[in-house]
């Protein structure tokens, strides 16, 4: 329980509080940006370097410039004012979500501790990273390269706008290309 | 005494902290050391800073047939001091509409990052703030951090020129940073290693009086040319200066900063100008090493700001020359062009790595780069799309 | 409280936020930004028991959790990609208003 912790953990909770609790949408997706950033500041701590840094290049970088991007397209940041943010059935969404939350807080609370590891400060060295991705986890890299690509291609036909049967008696739409952002 | 010159900032601190540690109980030697690097990086880039506005302004007067700012001081050297004194003395406006704290935030989410990627690039021999296992990865992940404050300083200030500006930057940016991390890839695996300090040591050397830099390589040199444009896009410099384009949408996402804080944003696009391109020597033009064996003796952060220096004098010339592009063309360029071409790259550079040495790597990785290059070209300039735009979004 | 203790701690109470902000929001992208801390809440537990635990040498804590982000952010574009499409389809993004099967 070091000063660098509880600052980081402190910057991740509040982020992630206001990100769930704030009305702008926009505000909820910086304050994202920066819970995820905390986290990545916590891997540091953590002494998972690799992983910090690729949790600010993925997240900071990519998710929440994709997730700012889908709320200007689909114009949340001017949400109608009088509507509350939250669902008509919040309150049994926020009370299940706060049972489960103190139900793994007790269960942690009543652990015992694990046996310390033998190394007082672990690290992973990119090298060693990478060796075992080519080597233990191949088959997991490949699977993911897969997926990747099959969610980028996903995305775009979910995302194209196809030629609508009405539109398309009028003027037929020869390109279904990407929009040109 | 060739070695004493290149090692004396080294040597300074390590007197300095020595001198201070007489002072101050031992356990602080690491901080001091630290706080000591990182106030010379901040000293000498803001210093950089200055001098590069000035070059900036009296290079393009002189390539539009004029002379340049020539008041303040001798050969209006001083002019740096005059344009930071107007900026801290004038009036910070905020817009009444405009969300404050975000408006507000926004400067110091870029500024901080961009200074933080300066830390990962060794301007020296034994000149490195930190060396990071990771550096190279570090340097982009900072990096990420400056697409988010665009779209903060765009969108918080409720201007339409300014959120017009933020969605160009960011889709130019985004479109732009694959490219340039897949040239960069190139040199990774090269070097074996993500540490910026590493991958200089593995172009240290000479064959003849040729160093081995990366960029004298059929790969490197088409990895050098891509790295470069794509980091002019990534500075927003001419010709891909459409998200502040003056002429269309005034100033873009910081069109509504003025005083110390708009000083900020210019300084975080330059701070970050400097960042990439000390990156791009260091990936591809040998970082610190000297470029021929007999100058070997002059120290070597005389090489890397030399280098700089002329990469800087290099993108105020090409903002003199081109006119800038149409978003269209743009984007198509990014992703028909540059991104295939950092594909074959990438395979140039791994046939490279695992063909024998000699004449037949060369052809071999010289051709295909330069069939690519014709080919893509080629269609490019064909498909030339210039009927109508459809907006799909814009409804 | 052992460090390991305090980070599980800092992980259960993310996954409670966004498990609320999940369940909660009305706003389709609210939700998935709750789905998004709720990710990180278990790839904090990953790199925690890595570092904490009897074996950190294996590395298997750091490589789940690259998987994990890489699936996280393919997760993440194809459900903003999904939200834009309801968003075209119906003129909202309020979860309350898409009550309909039919198309």
């Amino acid at each position: 329980m070091t000063a660098d912790f509880l600052i980081l953990s402190l910057l991740t909770l509040v982020g992630a509080v206001a990100a769930v609790s704030l009305r702008n949408l926009v505000h909820c997706a910086l304050a994202l940006a920066a819970a995820l950033a905390g986290l990545a500041g916590l891997y540091l701590h953590l002494q998972a370097q690799f992983v910090g840094f690729a949790q600010l290049l993925v997240y900071v970088g990519a998710v929440a410039i994709l997730i700012v991007f889908a709320i200007l397209l689909t114009r949340g940041s001017d949400s109608e004012p009088d509507g509350p943010p939250a669902t008509r059935g919040w309150v049994p969404g926020a009370g299940l979500a706060a049972a489960a939350a103190g139900l793994v807080v007790a269960a942690i609370l009543s652990s015992r501790a694990l046996a310390p590891s033998l190394q007082s400060s672990p690290e992973a060295p990119v090298r060693a990273i990478g060796e075992q991705l080519m080597t233990r986890y191949v088959l997991a890299l490949e699977l993911i390269g897969i997926l990747l690509t099959a969610a980028l291609i996903g995305a775009v036909i979910i995302a194209m706008t196809l030629p609508s049967r009405r539109s398309a008696e009028h003027k037929p739409q020869s390109r279904t290309s990407i929009p040109d952002l | 005494m060739a070695e004493k010159l290149d090692q004396i900032f080294v040597q300074a601190k390590h007197e300095l902290v020595r001198w201070l540690l007489c002072h101050v109980p031992g356990a602080w030697a690491e901080v001091l050391s630290a706080l000591l690097s990182i106030a010379t990086l901040l000293v000498a880039f803001a210093a950089l800073f200055a001098l590069t506005t000035l070059l900036e302004r009296k290079g393009l007067g002189r390539i539009q047939n004029r002379y340049g700012p020539n008041r303040v001081g001798p050969f209006g050297l001083l002019q740096p001091v005059a344009d930071g004194i107007k900026a801290l003395t004038k009036e910070d406006v905020v817009p009444r509409a405009a969300d404050q704290v975000v408006h507000f935030i926004a400067p110091l989410v870029l500024v901080v990052p961009v200074f933080l990627a300066l830390a990962v690039l060794p301007v020296g021999r034994n000149m490195v703030v930190v060396d990071l296992d990771a550096g190279l990865l570090f340097f982009f992940a900072v990096g990420a951090a400056t697409e988010l404050s665009v779209f903060m300083a765009g969108w918080s200030s409720r201007n339409k020129y300014s959120l017009l500006g933020a969605m160009r930057a960011i889709a130019q940016m985004i479109s732009y940073e694959v490219p340039l991390i897949l040239s960069a890839v190139t040199v990774v695996m090269m070097a074996g290693s993500l540490s910026t300090v590493r991958i200089v040591e593995v172009q240290a050397g000479f064959s003849g009086w040729l160093p081995h830099w990366h960029v004298l390589t059929p790969w490197g040199l088409a990895g050098f040319l891509l790295f470069l444009i794509a980091a002019a896009a990534e500075a927003n410099r001419c010709p891909f200066d459409l998200p502040e384009g003056e002429s269309e949408i005034i100033a873009g996402y910081y069109i509504e900063y003025s005083g110390f804080k708009f000083a900020l944003f210019f300084l975080g696009e330059y701070i970050g100008l400097f960042a990439v391109s000390g990156l791009a020597i260091t990936l591809f033009l040998g970082g610190w090493t000297a470029p021929l064996p007999f100058v070997q003796w002059v120290p070597s952060y005389v090489w890397f700001f030399l280098k700089l220096l002329s990469l800087i004098a290099f993108f105020i010339w090409v903002r003199g020359t081109l006119p800038r592009l149409r978003m269209d063309q743009l984007m198509s360029f990014a992703w028909k062009f540059m991104l295939p071409l950092s594909l074959i790259n990438l395979l140039a550079a791994g046939l490279w790595r695992f063909l024998p040495e000699g004449l037949t790597r060369w052809a071999f990785c010289s051709l295909l780069l330069a069939a690519a290059y014709i080919g893509l070209g080629r269609s490019l300039v064909q498909r030339r799309n210039l009927g109508r735009r459809t907006y799909r979004f814009a409804e | 409280m052992t460090p390991l203790h305090a980070t599980l701690l800092v992980s259960a109470l993310l996954f409670g936020v966004g498990l609320a902000g999940a369940l909660a929001r009305r706003n389709a992208i609210g939700v998935l930004i709750g789905i998004e801390l709720m990710f990180n809440a278990a790839n904090l537990n990953f790199i925690a028991f890595w570092r904490y635990g009897p074996h950190p040498e294996a590395l298997t804590g750091i490589l789940f959790v690259l998987f994990s982000i890489a699936i996280a952010a393919a997760e993440a574009a194809v459900g903003l990609a999904l939200i834009i499409a309801l968003y075209r389809h119906c003129r909202t993004v309020h979860l309350d208003k898409v009550n309909s099967l039919k198309g």
